[in-house]
């Protein structure tokens, strides 16, 4: 009953938000929340830790980009193609990497994604250094137009939702429950019967093509495409949401989007503000180091605070319900 | 003037020498990251980082203080290795119960704090280091041109990696540190400490990383960012050869610095990737790599 409650909040806000906060930022915080979720329901429901979820975000984002401005398709088949991408680099980088387990998962995942970066850096259709300019937003089933900053923010709070109940469905989900199997302990899973390769790798294909469909649509949102989406920096980036929200819940990766997205944005402000409190010019520099900050918040985050924001919420209300 | 296939083979010889170069890099570096694996369990992230603050203590020694480059090539590592140790008896030990996975998110976010630091610092752009005036030039071995500071550079790394070899293989120490690798509990209770030994080993890895650093900076321009890219290869590199054995790193370390080197020869695009798709092939052909022992 309280979850639905805290749902129901949780929507009327999205709905309402445009109205107060920049359109363009919530859509850049709706595409890293979603983009968060799909990366959660490895490292917190199946336990694989993947440090190239970039070459998904931002391979579709290319994707799409090219699709969209070279192409000339619409919107929607621009998604799609996005979508298929990421799924398809998705295979081929989970079925090598399933191969290994634990910390060298983690490696290849971000070898192979460093490779794609490379490749991406001297591909001709993503126009290196400079990235893909001027992607056009287009129209919604060739009528609405999605030039309007609330039109397309509406769009892309549906298609975040359903991404948002895709991930939840999956969870709760018989499948869900096996990958939570293999989470906690593999060797029992396997013996119960289960081939383990195969959820694994399912469960990675998933959440590459939902990686794909955030990183698509922030191209989209934006109208460009950088190398910046699929730099290594970037796949950091995503594990750090997750772990600030906290590492499998189901709205964690969300609040930790909003944190850190918020956080990157205002963090040179809050750099020149401690400059003029404390007359240490240095601290102006902050704002172009963010990596310095994003560094502490995870250091802090490992050493004391690995529930999450959420993880811990939800741990404080069990221990008052018991009381 | 000698030709293969269309190439001379001076510019061979000359990429064949970088490559043995960056190839000591990438043996240091995943040597380092296997020792302190072993006996840590911890994916060192941070090494790359550690690579980069060798090379910058390098360049503020002699910028700030005046110190030339022998004097940093041993004070570096020194300071690097206790700065090392410092982190490792604040931070990382309060992880070793948990996950690997901490581990390694711990050490990525002492990188990114390291880097987001010298950056804020120093900018992305690259300082200029001199080559020391003692290994200044080159030398004319007849076929080639050889430049004195990169066959130095081959020479002292490989020294490194087989003194370091040889402790560990050949020594009392090195045998409580494999001791250590394979039942820590049991090694304690033969009245030996394990924890200063921990300490000291992620310590080693570090000034490892920083002494690699150190021969980096006349080659490369030190900058924040050197270390990040070298990393990733280096873990394409531990992927490879896996990390059960210390001979098999510095092998496959310099091999692929040598492979990548003549891929830049004779076909330049694919230089920034092959030791992936090395990495791809080994994953499909033999998945525990090439010297690994997987449980």
């Amino acid at each position: 009953m309280n979850k639905k409650v805290g749902y129901a909040i949780a929507l009327a806000a999205a709905l309402a938000a445009p109205f107060v906060v920049y359109p363009v930022f919530l859509m850049q915080v709706l595409c890293f929340a979603l983009f968060a979720c799909a990366f959660n329901l490895l490292i917190g429901f199946t336990g694989l830790l993947s440090f190239g979820h970039a070459a998904f975000f931002g391979g579709a984002g290319y994707v799409t980009g090219y699709a969209l401005k070279s192409m000339g398709l619409p919107f929607e088949l621009g998604l799609a193609l996005g979508i298929v991408a990421a799924a398809a680099i998705g295979l081929i980088m989970g079925s090598l990497a399933i191969r290994r387990q634990g910390i060298y998962f983690a490696m290849i995942t971000l070898a192979l994604a460093q490779m794609l970066f490379f490749v991406y850096l001297q591909a001709p259709f993503t126009d290196g250094e400079n990235g893909l300019q001027g992607v056009p937003r287009g129209r919604l089933l060739g009528s609405i137009d999605l030039g309007n900053d609330m039109t397309l923010y509406y769009v892309v709070l549906a298609i975040a939702i359903a991404g948002f109940a895709l991930i939840a469905r999956t969870i709760h989900s018989p499948f869900g429950q096996v990958l939570k199997a293999i989470k906690e302990n593999e060797a029992r899973a396997i013996s119960l019967g289960y081939d383990v390769d195969r959820y694994k790798l399912l469960a990675f294909v998933l959440s590459a093509a939902l990686s794909g469909l955030a990183g698509a649509t922030k191209t989209v949102v934006l109208g460009l495409e950088t190398l910046t989406d699929v730099h290594w920096s970037m796949s950091g980036l995503v594990v750090l949401m997750t772990l600030v929200g906290g590492l499998g819940t189901l709205a964690g990766p969300i609040v930790g989007a909003i944190v850190i997205v918020a956080l990157e944005n205002k963090v040179g402000d809050v750099g020149n503000w401690l400059a003029a409190l404390t007359s240490i010019e240095w601290f102006r520099s902050i704002g172009e180091s963010v990596t310095m900050v994003t560094g502490f918040i995870f250091i802090v985050c490992v050493l004391a605070f690995r529930r999450g924001i959420v993880g811990e919420i939800g741990a404080l209300f069990s221990r008052t319900s018991t009381r | 003037m000698i030709e293969i296939f269309g190439i001379s083979l001076q510019a061979m010889l000359s990429q064949l020498l970088l490559g043995l170069v960056n190839g000591s890099f990438y043996a240091m570096l995943s040597l380092g990251l296997a020792v302190i694996f072993g006996l840590l369990n911890v994916i060192n992230m941070a090494h790359g980082a550690f690579y980069m603050m060798g090379a910058f203590l390098a360049w503020m020694g002699l910028n700030y203080f005046g110190l030339n480059y022998w004097v940093m090539l041993i004070t570096a590592p020194l300071l690097a290795g206790v700065f090392g140790m410092v982190i490792e008896k604040t931070l990382l030990r309060w992880l070793y119960q948990l996950d690997h996975l901490y581990g390694l998110l711990l050490t990525f976010g002492i990188t990114l704090m390291l880097e987001g630091l010298f950056r804020s610092f120093y900018g992305t752009s690259g300082q200029p280091y001199s080559v020391p005036e003692l290994l200044a030039g080159a030398t004319n071995l007849g076929f080639m041109m050889l430049p004195n500071y990169r066959a130095w550079v081959v020479v002292a790394s490989l020294v490194v990696c087989f003194a370091t070899w040889f402790a560990i293989e050949k020594t009392k120490l090195g045998a409580y540190l494999r001791a250590g690798t394979e039942n820590p509990k049991l090694v304690e209770a033969f009245g030996i400490n394990v924890p200063l030994m921990v300490t000291l080993t992620y310590g080693f890895g570090v000034a490892l990383a920083a002494f690699a650093g150190v021969l980096a900076a006349p080659v490369i321009q030190v900058s924040p960012l050197m270390g990040s890219d070298l990393i990733i290869v280096v873990f394409a590199v531990v992927v490879i050869g896996g990390m059960g054995s210390i001979m098999g790193s510095i092998i496959i370390g310099l091999a692929l610095g040598v492979i990548e080197g003549l891929t830049r020869v004779f076909y330049p695009e694919l230089s920034a990737t092959v030791v992936f798709i090395i990495m791809v092939i080994v994953l499909t052909l033999r998945p525990a790599g090439l010297f690994g022992k997987e449980k």
